[in-house]
């Protein structure tokens, strides 16, 4: 039972750092409506940002962290500027979507000739050891612990954001109607880059965490949560927010169990199985909305 | 109306001279001792690389939809072929052994494609293309973790190891889970490939010309007004994405004889190289069938060519992709395209 719970809360921390990163996803998704395929290498960018500050600048783990956020929001936006705001209206739907998978190749590869491809040793950004409960039995590390909390205040911060401020609620405008919104006065390309630069940020914040709990860093690191995250997040039903946060705690527990209790070889196989499942079953997800297709 | 038939006609022969010219110089060179053995040995990967493109394409340039799970049917294709040309290794002769695996890798690749097709194409775009993702991706970690093994009983299949498939004292174990499938014959060969690439672009090119391929196309371009005009969706996009997942398949049964220990890993069968694929389809051309060809044959032997850009050549090929895809697809680019042709058109006159 004690092992059960041991899992259950790793569990948890795997699901927090997807919810992080499906909430970047089902922002830019929502409102942008595109699949940022990239989003998943902007981990991997802020977690090299953080590790070459803390290694090779021997700075300290806070400065690295607010470091890489910087970085990732500047990659993000200007990654929105450049490649996929061209695109904006392209008579094909699948323009912006193979320009985002370049973009991820595109990182990828640069991460590869800037920092090689030996596998980097992580130092955690979280130093507290956590906490030993049940006379020993059920050891719960700190970084596990940090994780959930960064997690669920990200999630009560974005949802004031978005519900309370002028920006927010033009993010929501822009998310429903993009021409109704520019009637309306709203700026949207500003506002998509606001969406960026927030989903970029929240990806530097996951990759820290991500890269604590699992301290090897490659240039390959982002890529396959990146992917998770996006199934967590049509799990929950793309652009809903607390949605992504659901989506990502119950894909962590599903991806932990099954490595445990089944084969660890195959949850890869078992978190797919359920994307496939929930878009045949219910394509909006737990907590998306239905939009008819109109002619 | 005859004119335009054969305009397609030629524009077809084109496409087959270039690949048999490029044979003849390539074998040429060989037979001239001009080729380093490791340049020889990339003739054969470069050719299914070359009919793995132009099966994507079809997908993506001509069905219209972006599948990111290729590899996943060429592993399905390798590994069904190589299980077929492992157990009839001793039983069957070379030629009619090689041919009989090419159709059953093309027919398990299609039944896979046919399969994955029913509930995928009921997606489209984003979700299409992470769905077929998820479908390669599960292809490949099933056969990663599988076991397979023939004795005198028949067939035994194990997914914990080789020793739990429980077989009498004659079985032979086919698939050794990640250490995947050893000593399959290395049957395939540059000119067996260069045929089966051409016989893939045979299909290919009159299926597009064909009305069959309009209906595809008209789906791609405007699917209410394909159905308005009483096109069966459902039907086509089936029948365009099992072609496709054969021609992958028929990649994957050269790949799986052209290599003496077959695993299902990331290297081979991941999305990356799905992605890898996709690069060469969008570098040629979408909607080109010999632009993939040439893509395709161009960029697997350019590093070979010069190794000192090798190091920059992934990020070479991920900046002209996405600058690709803006000159071409950008409302402003396009729009500007236009306005110069228009120009030069009016001073033409």
């Amino acid at each position: 039972m004690l092992s059960f719970l041991q899992y259950l809360i790793s569990g948890l921390s795997l699901g927090s750092i997807y919810a992080i990163i499906a909430l970047g996803y089902t922002m830019v998704y929502g409102i942008a409506k595109m699949l940022n395929f990239a989003h998943g290498d902007f981990i991997m960018i802020g977690s090299y940002v953080i590790f070459t500050v803390v290694t090779t600048l021997s700075g300290g783990s806070i400065p690295g962290l607010l470091v890489a956020i910087v970085c990732c929001t500047l990659i993000g936006v200007t990654t929105e500027r450049i490649a996929y705001r061209p695109l904006r209206g392209a008579a094909s739907p699948l323009a912006v979507l193979i320009t985002a998978i370049g973009v991820s190749y595109f990182l990828e590869n640069l991460a590869l000739l800037v920092f090689g491809s030996d596998t980097k040793s992580f130092t955690p950004v979280v130093s507290w050891s956590g906490l030993v409960l049940a006379d020993g039995k059920l050891r719960i590390q700190g970084v596990t612990i940090i994780t959930i909390i960064v997690s669920i205040v990200i999630l009560i911060a974005l949802q004031t954001f978005v519900n309370k401020t002028r920006e927010g609620q033009a993010m929501l405008a822009v998310a429903q109607d993009k021409g109704a919104a520019t009637l309306m006065g709203i700026n949207v390309n500003r506002t998509i880059s606001i969406t960026f630069a927030i989903g970029s940020a929240l990806a530097a914040v996951a990759g820290a965490l991500l890269c604590s709990a699992y301290p090897s860093l490659t240039p390959y690191t982002g890529a396959m949560p990146g992917i998770k995250a996006f199934v967590a997040a049509v799990l929950g039903g793309i652009g809903s927010i607390p949605g992504a946060m659901i989506g990502g705690l119950c894909l962590g527990i599903v991806e932990i169990l099954s490595k445990t209790y089944i084969s660890s070889q195959l949850s890869d196989a078992i978190v797919f199985g359920i994307l496939i499942i929930v878009l045949l079953v219910r394509p909006t997800g737990i907590l998306g909305k239905n939009i008819q297709e109109k002619v | 109306m005859k004119k335009g038939l054969s305009k397609t006609s030629l524009n077809q022969l084109i496409t087959y001279g270039i690949v048999i010219a490029a044979y003849i110089i390539l074998q040429a060179l060989r037979s001239a001792g001009m080729m380093t053995s490791h340049l020889a040995g990339l003739l054969v990967p470069m050719t299914y690389y070359a009919i793995a493109a132009v099966a994507l394409n079809f997908c993506v340039g001509i069905l219209g939809e972006l599948s990111l799970g290729h590899a996943g049917f060429m592993c399905v294709g390798a590994f069904s072929s190589a299980i077929f040309s492992n157990v009839f290794k001793e039983t069957l002769p070379g030629g009619l052994r090689f041919f009989l695996a090419f159709v059953i890798g093309i027919a398990v690749a299609a039944l896979f494609g046919f399969l994955i097709g029913i509930p995928v194409l009921r997606l489209k775009g984003d979700y299409l293309a992470i769905v077929t993702l998820a479908f390669g991706e599960i292809i490949k970690n099933v056969l990663n973790a599988v076991y397979l093994g023939k004795d005198s009983k028949g067939f035994h299949v194990s997914m914990t190891n080789s020793m739990a498939l429980g077989m009498e004292e004659d079985g032979k174990v086919i698939i050794n889970g990640a250490m995947g499938i050893n000593g399959t014959p290395r049957d395939a060969n540059f000119t067996i490939a260069v045929i089966v690439l051409l016989i893939v672009l045979f299909i290919v090119q009159n299926m597009i010309n064909s009305r069959d391929g309009r209906a595809i196309m008209a789906i791609r371009d405007n699917r209410i007004a394909a159905e308005s005009v009483g096109i069966n969706i459902t039907r086509y996009k089936m029948l365009a994405f099992t072609i496709s997942a054969a021609m992958a398949g028929a990649a994957g049964v050269l790949f799986s004889h052209n290599i003496s220990t077959l695993q299902s890993t990331s290297q081979y069968f991941g999305y990356n190289v799905s992605i890898l694929i996709l690069v060469y389809v969008v570098l040629g051309g979408i909607g080109s069938i010999r632009g993939s060809v040439i893509a395709a044959c161009i960029l697997y032997l350019l590093p070979e060519m010069l190794r000192s850009l090798n190091k920059y050549r992934m990020l070479i090929y991920a900046i002209v992709l996405i600058a690709m895809m803006i000159i071409n697809w950008a409302p402003a680019a396009r729009e500007m395209r236009e306005r110069f042709f228009a120009k030069f058109r009016k001073e033409a006159v």
